[in-house]
């Protein structure tokens, strides 16, 4: 694979001897084991946050939003922050399995299915901070233009806060029928090969009763295909609809037209984190340390270093575009930023998006999966106080210097979001336990051409020529 | 009925092509080729005509941007053409700037949910359904190859397949597929 340096052993996409048969086997094998000491720990743990995460929702829906840290002048922050944040957290799973799709990059394989259930865990957990934190959340579905008797009394189309409905409700619903497309062959292959009576059924029902026919195959990759040019522009657009919230304001610091690419590039850098994060934990709990290679962890890497650059460039030009303007609010915005009483968070931010990834430029750390999983920790930390920053230091100080306040949060703003990680990691045990961990019936195709070795079962066939 | 049904099963994809090719040589009817992935080639092999989901979902796409068109145009500019902030709304084309979110969400969405359900009820998917495939092992690691053969030509089929290489060949009986 690698043409100049000497050949890489690591850069394999399956370590191993490998048939069609033990892909199977290896998947399989995941959700017929039984469900380890470990497991339910991180359960327990997961379903904990979620209590506290749902009392602190249960206190806000009863008591009011006064029981955040809220005030007149910062009417958003860590609701908003904890939304855009998981919103740019989903987008990664979008980006390797439908933006590597269209670039026929075959690593994305071992990693697309986790990566999807990621963004769908990580969108739902986002969805519900709209919900949660509206004065008057059971009156959510007055977002929705439909028909009533109030006249009928419509939404306002110019809101990008309706187009944040539109947006994450088709991102959402998209990225579950494009991920469960691609479930369908291998929960098929579940219901074909578990043992127990019980899972045969669900994963029957799961799996639609597929059987892989050769027009079900053609019709599968048109679909796949399809879907992912669709899921590209989808992803893009999502984030961008999303740093609309900001851009379209009028506050100095957030009325900047860099934000849509700026936000998709830190979506991204911040899923792909989190992807690291996830996939080094799994590889290790079920034992896929054969499919998921440090080989992928390179490319993960690489992408978070592309990435990181770019949003480092968007820092400067935001930096130099305030300068530039001559506005004085936009350069106090800047000002306060770096140096007013949020610096620490600033700077927080600067270092892990900026400084720290540039240690990806060297290939050894790459590969070490030690260092990515602590490198990717510190981007998820350091996306966090981008968010925080961008949405707080804009607000609390603003064009008159009478409103000009601090923001604090109470225990109830970092429950609830203690409780969305909960939910999350709740989800994804879950999910770790019941799904097919990797689309194997995809993975299949490139066996033969990407694999350590490839071991044909049947040996009588073995000796004839191949293709 | 003077045909027989006969699996042929495989290990390898280059070999189910190879079946595939034989038995289209041969005349025989190709009756369905279940497989464990998408194997690169086969429909080109099979003369499967190419599938029009594609152009399906450029239509789905175009019908979620008029019914977006529609209701933006109708909600904001005939029926309530209030004044949001200044916002001009004369017309959809002064105000158009603020629907293109709009339009852009609703594009992508009709065209990627009436995609998918169009591929499912073309596949003839959907939960409770049974599963019919003839040989539990071809969603992981076998390939079948399902062909009408004339009872005449019954004998030939094991020595006209044997340089397919293929795992074994059965001849299924009319009527008990199952």
């Amino acid at each position: 694979m690698s043409q100049n340096n000497p050949p890489h052993t690591e850069d394999i996409l399956l370590q191993g001897a490998k048939s069609y048969l033990s892909v199977s086997d290896d998947i399989s094998a995941i959700v017929e084991a039984k469900t380890s000491r470990t497991w339910w720990l991180c359960m327990g743990a997961a379903l904990a946050f979620l209590a506290w995460g749902g009392y602190c929702m249960y206190l806000t829906l009863t008591e009011g939003i006064g029981v955040w840290g809220l005030n007149k002048t910062v009417g958003w922050a860590w609701d908003i922050t904890n939304f855009v944040w998981w919103v740019g957290i989903g987008h990664a799973g979008t980006l390797i399995s439908a933006v590597l799709l269209l670039f026929r990059q075959k690593w994305r394989l071992a990693i697309n299915r986790s990566a999807e259930a990621m963004t769908i865990f990580a969108v739902l957990q986002a969805s519900i901070f709209p919900i949660i934190h509206m004065g008057r959340p059971w009156k959510v579905f007055w977002n929705i233009p439909y028909p009533n008797t109030m006249g009928s009394l419509w939404v306002n189309f110019n809101s990008p806060l309706l187009w944040d409905v539109l947006a994450i409700s088709t991102y959402l619903s998209v990225s579950l029928v494009f991920w469960w497309i691609g479930l369908l062959p291998d929960f098929a292959m579940l219901r074909d090969k578990v043992k127990s009576k019980y899972k045969q059924k669900l994963y029957a029902l799961m799996s639609f009763g597929w059987v892989g026919t050769a027009k079900n195959w053609q019709r599968f990759e048109e679909v796949s295909l399809t879907l992912a040019g669709l899921a590209t522009a989808l992803v893009v657009s999502v984030h961008t609809i999303v740093s609309f919230d900001f851009a379209t304001s009028v506050v100095p610091g957030w009325h900047t037209t860099i934000f849509p690419p700026y936000f998709v590039a830190g979506a991204i850098f911040s899923g792909f984190a989190m992807v690291n994060v996830l996939l080094i934990l799994t590889r290790k709990a079920c034992r896929l340390e054969s499919y998921i290679t440090p080989y992928h962890f390179d490319k993960m890497n690489l992408v978070m270093l592309v990435t990181s650059c770019i949003i480092g460039v968007a820092y400067l030009s935001e930096l130099f575009m305030a300068w530039y303007s001559g506005n004085p609010a936009e350069q106090y915005a800047f000002l306060n930023r770096i140096a007013g009483p949020y610096a620490w968070g600033y700077w927080i931010m600067i270092s892990c998006n900026v400084i720290l990834p540039q240690v990806l430029w060297s290939k050894k750390i790459r590969y070490n999966l030690w260092a990515t999983f602590i490198i990717s920790i510190f981007i998820n930390v350091g996306m966090w106080f981008e968010r925080f920053v961008i949405i707080v230091t804009s607000l609390h100080r603003d064009n008159l210097p009478s409103s000009w306040t601090m923001f604090s949060p109470t225990y109830v703003d970092i429950g609830i979001f203690l409780g969305t990680i909960g939910f999350f990691f709740a989800l994804f045990l879950l999910y770790a336990r019941t799904f097919p961990l990797i689309a194997q019936a995809e993975l299949k195709t490139v066996l033969k051409t990407s694999a350590e070795s490839f071991a044909v079962a049947d040996s009588q066939n073995s000796t004839t020529d191949e293709h | 009925m003077n045909t027989k049904t006969i699996h042929i099963v495989y290990t390898d994809d280059a070999f189910l092509l190879k079946g595939v090719e034989k038995a289209r040589a041969q005349g025989f009817i190709i009756g369905e080729v279940y497989s464990p992935f998408p194997v690169h080639g086969l429909d080109q092999a099979l003369g499967l005509k190419k599938s029009r989901l594609s152009i399906a979902a450029f239509v789905y796409g175009s019908l979620g941007l008029l019914v977006a068109a529609w209701l933006t145009y109708y909600t904001m500019i005939v029926d309530w053409p209030q004044n949001f902030g200044g916002k001009p709304n004369a017309t959809f084309w002064l105000n158009s700037p603020s629907f293109v979110p709009t339009l852009f969400e609703f594009t992508i969405f009709f065209a990627a949910h009436l995609l998918v359900l169009t591929f499912l009820w073309r596949s003839k998917l959907f939960p409770f359904k049974k599963a019919d495939n003839p040989n539990p092992r071809t969603t992981s690691d076998q390939f079948l190859l399902e062909i009408e053969v004339p009872t005449t030509a019954l004998i030939q089929v094991e020595s006209l397949f044997a340089e397919t290489h293929p795992l074994h060949i059965a001849i299924i009986e009319e009527n008990t597929d199952e």
